[in-house]
């Protein structure tokens, strides 16, 4: 696979959020507007892309019985790095995201590149996989967010244009099921259409 | 009269999987079937409750007395995984019966985010009881995991049932499998709404 194909497989074959399912809780957690869902995908990508650097590069070194242990601890320092940087500079984002930025050391998304890709490829192709899987994540959050942002708040990317309240039950629990699953299947109709054709 | 509502609010009005989506992967994936619900919750249950006391007792006695509580997610992550390691050995020879019964679940709860979500939430999430803000204590956050936990095996429990009617009937085809799943969950979600406001 030559970079570019690397990079953007994610955004619709290897689509984290619709296609593989992976990385559901902060996708349906933070989705309750567009910008705290593109702020979630592009922390995720952040840790995505050091984190599968970092373990390609020393992937050899670790013994085969504890490379799971090993990565998290790898994928657990970006973390906490970035929950330093993200104080330190996007405060009130970070105040949003709160317990997410942390749980992302558990999103399945990012051990799963370390596992699947990282730990077998060099480590510029590892950071070019890290960035194709972090651009199809963050749109689709983005995409989840603005609906349920325009649903439940009549706004989006925070600029009111439907006056009153909205349907308050969007950007709560059951929107953001209702929303995913009805884009999910959007996506599917879509993709065997082109697939057919 | 705190611990009762904190069991309550835990187990329905701030449902884990329903409110806070904390462990929706294992919520879709292995929902299919009420047996494997079943075990999965068994299992998510005794490692919560479990991973809450020792976390607690970490960033109390450990972390916080040395000045180093910002390294919490690293060092409860790691806690997590070796005690889910230690649980399957002890359980493989103490009773071999729950291991065989919770057996293949027990690996997956370490990424599981529910856990160290609650771990994470009773060191740093402020209570309020009466219009006080308050930070648990030992018992409270141990009470608390466990109810979570209870909170997370009945959302778990409900959807599976749901979910094994849902596979004999007709669905459209770009609906089979996860979208109609996911849809079946906000239904349950808005049902379980209702609990709002009652603490």
């Amino acid at each position: 696979m030559t970079k570019f194909q690397l990079i953007t497989k994610g955004l619709i074959k290897e689509n984290p959020t619709f296609v593989l399912l992976l990385g559901m809780c902060p996708t349906l957690a933070t989705t309750t507007s567009a910008i705290n869902g593109m702020s979630m995908g592009l922390a995720t990508m952040f840790v995505l892309v050091l984190s599968n650097m970092a373990i390609s590069a020393v992937a050899k070194v670790i013994p085969d019985k504890v490379r799971i242990p090993a990565y998290i601890v790898i994928i657990a320092t970006f973390v906490t790095l970035l929950q330093f940087v993200m104080q330190a500079y996007t405060p009130a984002i970070y105040e949003t995201l709160g317990l997410f930025i942390p749980l992302i050391v558990v999103n399945c998304i990012v051990l799963g590149r370390a596992e699947a890709f990282a730990n077998k490829n060099s480590v510029v192709d590892s950071a070019c996989d890290g960035l194709g899987i972090g651009l199809g994540f963050t749109p689709s959050l983005t995409v989840l967010g603005l609906i349920r942002e325009i649903l439940g708040s009549g706004s989006a990317f925070g600029f009111k244009f439907i006056p009153g309240d909205g349907i308050l039950c969007f950007v709560l629990a059951p929107g953001a099921f209702m929303v995913l699953g009805y884009l999910i299947v959007l996506f599917h109709k879509l993709t065997d259409k082109k697939n057919k054709q | 009269m705190e611990y009762i509502i904190i069991i309550i609010s835990a187990i329905f009005v701030n449902n884990i999987l329903l409110a806070q989506f904390l462990g929706c992967c294992p919520f879709l994936g292995v929902s299919n079937k009420l047996s494997t619900a079943v075990g999965m919750s068994g299992a998510v249950c005794f490692v919560i409750t479990l991973a809450t006391l020792v976390t607690y007792l970490l960033q109390y006695y450990v972390l916080n007395p040395l000045g180093i509580g910002f390294l919490q997610t690293i060092a409860f992550i790691l806690v997590i995984a070796a005690l889910v390691q230690m649980v399957e050995i002890v359980l493989k020879k103490v009773s071999p019966a729950l291991y065989q019964a919770l057996g293949i679940f027990l690996p997956l709860i370490t990424t599981n985010c529910a856990v160290l979500g609650v771990a994470l939430i009773v060191v740093t999430k402020e209570f309020t009881f009466g219009g006080e803000p308050h930070m648990l204590n030992l018992g409270e956050s141990v009470v608390y995991a466990f109810a979570t936990s209870l909170g997370f095996g009945l959302a778990m429990i409900l959807f599976a049932g749901l979910r094994e009617q849902l596979a004999l009937n007709k669905v459209p085809k770009s609906f089979k499998g996860i979208p109609i799943a996911l849809i079946t969950a906000s239904i349950l979600a808005m049902a379980f709404m209702g609990f709002s406001g009652l603490v």
